[in-house]
């Protein structure tokens, strides 16, 4: 046995020793949470390999993570994003290529053990081995995210995948981006084992010893798409051809075209699969440094950075530790209030009870909260012993009985400030002394509902989106009086209930609704002139909303919606004053709520949207005659989020650009690869932001004169981002 | 002064899911759903962490299969810690009350301050098994080494061996029924029919008084619907506020067509169910900041040959329970009585009587008793010991005592003080 170390390094990731005839190489990146492989890491690779090829003890490679919970995140992102040119970041990729290759050719046959995530470049590296043995454990996730980059797998990804598993199962990961549990990657084929952890090292140095005796893994000719299917689909170029085909089409539909990089993707598995690996390989590398230094690559990157940074930022400065929350007691039992319960124990296991006036309402808010769980269940993202553990999370009474022991208080009752007070006031006399009170409130001030508190410091708002299990962003929204501890106390465990955190000042409509408001009032105007709702809605979908506004609309609540409009009309005045007209009141009077009343706008049955309910228009007292030019349909629309984003940063709404911008894109989908609103307008430049907004003021009215931030920044040539 | 050795244990709080007839509002849950609902909902009642629970103990008496140590299924809800260790036991129609007895000892002898023991029954889940030859051929199937073999071995299944075996109410010693013996003891006794259905009506008049006007749903938890639509259980269902002593009358004997005067109507009916009830050392409880309801003074177990009255053991466990309280059945303000049968009451008060005991029928289940209220058997001793703390505090009383007959021919006493 002997111990080698890789040379000239002074902190050496990849270290190695040889027992009985084989390597057993181990990556560990010191002073890193996990590993990525960055160049420095690639020419350790390259040295390790050498000396294990010319060593002649050396007759197979076990290869494993030095990480407790991580084998390979993926290729370092710092790295990729200094690229300059698209030739450099070819070269990038054609460099992973050829390590890869060398790894695919080498001699002696390698196995590697794989535990935590694995992924992008991690897993590309593991395909080009020779044996794969993954844990059976859920931190083991194995996948290719590169396109939710704006890149795609470009060290061999989009060739080895493919013929490892079918050419259907490796467009389903790669152009979605998706990493799978480890049971699912064995399923599929993309490893060939699936073990405990604590005999991982055991099974792959057994693999590995096999294969140094000269056996092979036996794997479907054509990849894990076996069955008749799998050789209807997979295995013959007729059946791909579909494949192809209705890949392409769907991808189209998904990203309406905004997002090259899955059709890119795309491009090189059937390259590789029609003109066999090496020429799939220099067409994988040549679209990897196009994408790269796309813009849409670009700002998806920096969606990445920030959401990361989100996850460590404490919202605010010198915060004190958080209090750890065990026990959540939630006061209203409704939509709502059965959303946020049911997503807690989800995502952070903690104990809830659920307390509403009535038994009756308790039930039904247990059983809303628990369906997030059974959806949960039905996907196989738990287990039934896991579903059964949660389940006894959920709990509820007509009483504040239980709430001595919570930590956090989260009400979401009537959206009406004296209930909200009263609840306070009700929950203070039970909650524990260093228990925190959070109100889930979109439009209430939280200095006004902490009036009736008797210890302001701790009250809070923690404003959720609807529905909250699927919505990821979180405004948390201290009050004048609340102390940095609450705030910490909120963050975090908003941040453990899976959700992207800002910390918004307590001001009308917060950030998000507030940046909505002129958005949302445009529908009215738009309407009044001609436009109709599908146009509206279809302008809004080509600028890259996932839905245009008036479907957003049905989605919250046209009742909620008409609060939300008359307490920002109250606020700000004109500026966000709904247009003239019966408005959204005239439908609410009628009882179309939206979706949830089945409908809206629209008209929705069986949960799916069927199309604009043209008796709207009646309602309105209007008539649609083509309305307003698209190309404006969707300045509008843009320009007045954009002038009234950067109006709330200049009054310190949210602390940041790169908050601003995120609450924007998590809240109510703004475009993810424009970057937000306030990116937006440094691309379009301040000037010309200005520019447009003077002449549609000039035009339709005062609400579009530009705000004096946005003039601030035209003025001195600035932008939101320096 | 304690009457047991030890130290002192207090009892601080019970509860009780609903008691519903079985195959009614509950008929869906399993005993370890009961069991576990009726402990969650204890712990949010009394704010107690469930870090502080040292061991629990549940009383199951027709268990089921899959879930055979209830107790430790209760232990591993997730608001304890994994680490606390817990078992079930069986001592038939006492068993809740033996779980307090015995997590009375654990902390009177210093191994646990405290302690979570109750009980639970759903006799609409009763294990049904397969006949004895049936599973013998099925095992003997299991060790075939062939098809050939398997398919031999299946052959030998007859018609009649598909027969299900429903688990009987009936002594193994013995083969007499519950119900026999509560006709037997009616008959050697001497309990007219009368006697027995005016018993049953007071337990019935008096429950839904205790109902009426909040005492006896002051320890339900209310049962909140499991599915869409199901409606929520806040009652016991078995409370007749419609019934008279006419209609009665007008029942069938069960168990003795001819000359027998056991009804349906002067027995409790299978029921499901579940209790739990918080046990602490007084120092505990003291440092945790609660407030007992009573103490445990004594208490004690009796057995008689079940071929003579099956149901009449209390009589020998009472006297015993009271000597080693040191108290006599005078000073008792309150007593709870199991009801099994109408029958059984009125033997077991025959038999007080009978060493000069004074019957006050004032304080005798003063919010009716099994008959009414439902008797899901593992779960009626924590209901007892629950119903009698919280009265013995509603009324100031200082001992009470809690009497239960048990299948197997045993009587189960135990004797709570207030101060």
């Amino acid at each position: 046995m002997a111990t080698t170390t890789a040379p000239a390094i002074t902190a050496p990731a990849v270290t190695w020793d040889v027992h009985d005839g084989i390597a057993t190489v181990i990556l560990d990146l010191k002073g890193q949470p996990v590993n990525v492989i960055s160049r420095a890491v690639k020419d350790e690779f390259l040295a390790c390999f050498a000396a294990l090829a010319d060593d002649r003890r050396v007759h197979a490679v076990v290869f494993l993570s030095g990480k407790q919970d991580n084998f390979i995140a993926g290729a370092d992102i710092e790295e990729f994003v200094t690229l300059g040119s698209a030739a450099e970041a070819e070269r990038l990729s054609a460099d992973g290529q050829e390590m890869l290759d060398r790894v695919a050719r080498f001699p002696k046959p390698i196995a590697v053990g794989i535990h935590g995530a694995c992924l992008g470049g991690g897993f590309e590296f593991a395909l080009a081995c020779h044996y794969r043995v993954a844990t059976d454990h859920p931190k083991t996730q194995i996948g290719l995210p590169e396109v939710q980059l704006g890149i795609i797998p470009a060290a061999g990804g989009c060739q080895r995948l493919p013929r490892l598993v079918g050419v259907r199962a490796a467009l389903d990961m790669i152009l979605a981006g998706k990493s799978e549990r480890a049971a699912k990657a064995f399923r599929l084929g993309m490893v060939d084992e699936l073990v405990p952890p604590p005999i991982l090292n055991e099974i792959t140095l057994a693999a590995a010893r096999r294969m140094a005796g000269g056996w092979r893994p036996k794997r479907n000719r054509t990849g894990g798409g076996g069955g008749f299917m799998g050789f209807l689909l997979d295995g013959n170029p007729l059946g791909r051809r579909l494949v192809f085909r209705a890949a392409r089409k769907q991808v189209l539909e998904r990203t309406g075209g905004h997002y090259p990089a899955p059709l890119a993707a795309l491009e090189a598995v059937e390259y590789g699969m029609k003109h066999g690996i090496a020429e799939g390989l220099k067409r994988e590398a040549q679209l990897f440094g196009q994408l790269a230094v796309t813009d849409v690559s670009r700002k998806l990157v920096q969606i990445f950075f920030a959401t990361n940074q989100l996850k460590k930022d404490p919202g605010i400065q010198n915060a004190p530790p958080p209090e750890r929350v065990h026990r959540l007691g939630i006061v209203g039992s409704g939509f709502m209030g059965a959303g946020i319960a049911g997503t807690a124990v989800s995502q952070a296991e903690v104990d809830v009870r659920m307390k509403d006036s009535d038994l009756g309402r308790v039930a039904q808010g247990v059983l809303a909260a628990r369906a997030i769980l059974d959806d949960r269940l039905k996907r196989r993202r738990i287990t039934k012993y896991e579903y059964a553990r949660l389940v006894a999370l959920l709990s509820g009474g007509d009483s504040y009985a239980g709430f001595g022991r919570a930590e956090l208080t989260i009400e979401a009752v009537f959206e009406e400030i004296g209930v909200k007070q009263q609840v306070l006031r009700e929950a203070e006399a039970v909650i524990p002394p260093n228990g925190v009170f959070a109100s889930n409130t979109s439009t209430i001030p939280i200095t006004r509902i902490a009036e009736a508190a008797r210890d302001p410091e701790r009250v809070i708002g923690m404003h959720f989106f609807s529905p909250v299990a699927k919505m990821p962003l979180l405004e948390v929204i201290p009050g004048a009086r609340t102390s940095p501890q609450t705030v910490s106390t909120a963050v975090a465990f908003g941040r453990r209930m899976g959700k992207t955190v800002i910390v918004v000042r307590d001001s009308p409509g917060f950030w998000v609704n507030r940046i909505l408001a002129p958005y949302a009032n445009e529908i009215g105007h738009l309407l009044g002139e001609g436009a109709s709702i599908e146009e509206i809605d279809s302008m809004a979908v080509r600028f890259g909303f996932p839905v245009g506004p008036v479907t957003l609309l049905d989605e919250v609540g046209l009742d909620v919606a008409l609060k939300v409009a008359g307490v920002m009309q109250e606020a700000y005045g004109d500026r966000l004053t709904p247009a003239p007209g019966p408005g959204i009141a005239a439908l609410v009077k009628a009882g179309r709520l939206g979706r949830k009343s089945g409908r809206g706008f629209y008209i929705y049955k069986g949960g799916k949207k069927r199309g604009v309910d043209e008796s709207v228009y009646g309602l309105l007292g209007i008539q649609p005659n083509g309305g307003p030019r698209p190309a404006e349909i969707m300045q509008r629309l843009v320009l007045g989020i954009v002038n009234e984003a950067a109006r709330a940063l200049g009054e310190s709404v949210v602390s940041s650009p790169r908050d601003g911008d995120i609450g924007a894109i998590f809240g109510f989908g703004f475009p993810p690869f424009r970057g937000g609103p306030l990116r937006h307008a440094d691309d379009l430049s301040a000037e010309r932001v200005v520019a447009d907004l003077e002449r549609l003021a000039e035009r339709y009215g005062p609400r579009f004169a530009p705000s004096e931030v946005l003039q601030e920044h035209a003025r001195l040539n600035t932008k939101f981002y320096s | 002064m304690p009457g047991l050795n030890g130290r002192r244990v207090a009892i601080i709080a019970g509860v009780r899911t609903p008691f519903s007839k079985s195959g009614t509002s509950l008929k869906d849950a399993r005993a370890v759903d009961l069991a576990r609902y009726a402990t969650r909902e204890l712990l949010e009642r009394t704010n107690l962490d469930g870090e502080e629970v040292d061991e629990v103990v549940f009383g199951q008496v027709v268990p089921s299969a899959l879930v055979p140590n209830v107790g430790r299924e209760v232990s591993l809800l997730p608001q304890f810690p994994k680490e606390i260790p817990a078992y079930s036991l069986n001592r038939a129609c006492a068993s809740a009350t033996q779980a307090v007895s015995s997590g009375h000892d654990q902390i009177a002898l210093g191994n646990a301050n405290v302690i979570i023991a109750g009980g639970a029954e759903a006799l609409s889940d009763i294990p049904i098994l397969a006949s004895r030859r049936l599973a013998d051929i099925l095992v003997e199937a299991s060790k075939a080494k062939s098809l050939g073999a398997r398919i031999k071995t299946f052959a030998k299944i007859r018609p009649r061996d598909l027969v299900p075996v429903a688990p009987a109410i009936a002594e193994p010693s013995t083969g007499e029924s519950m119900g026999q013996s509560a006709e037997k003891m009616a008959k050697e006794n001497h309990i007219a029919r009368e006697a027995q259905d005016r018993w049953a009506l007071r337990s019935h008049t008096l429950a839904a008084q205790g109902t009426a006007d909040g005492r006896l749903t002051a320890e339900i938890v209310p049962w909140l619907a499991n599915k869409p639509g199901a409606p929520i259980v806040q009652q016991d269902n078995g409370i007749r506020t419609d019934t008279s002593l006419e209609q009665m009358a007008k029942l069938k004997p069960v168990f003795d067509r001819r000359y027998g005067t056991v009804t349906a109507a002067n027995s409790s009916p299978l029921t499901d169910g579940a209790s739990a009830v918080l046990l602490m050392s007084d120092e505990a409880a003291r440092a945790l900041g609660y407030e007992p309801l009573t103490y445990i003074r004594s208490y004690a177990v009796a057995a008689v040959d079940p071929g003579w009255q099956l149901l009449q053991a209390p009589i020998f466990a009472v006297p015993k329970a009271l000597e080693r309280a040191g108290i006599q059945w005078k000073d008792l303000g309150l007593i709870e009585i199991h009801e099994a049968f109408a029958s059984q009451v009125l033997s077991n008060l025959q038999g007080f009587a009978a060493k000069g005991w004074e019957i006050n029928e004032d304080i005798i289940n003063v919010m009716g008793g099994s008959i009414a209220i439902g008797h899901p058997f593992g779960a009626t001793g924590g209901r007892l010991v629950t119903t009698l703390s919280n009265e013995m505090k509603r009324r100031d009383v200082q001992f009470g005592l809690i009497s239960v007959c048990a299948q197997g021919g045993m009587g189960f006493a135990m004797v709570l003080e207030r101060r």
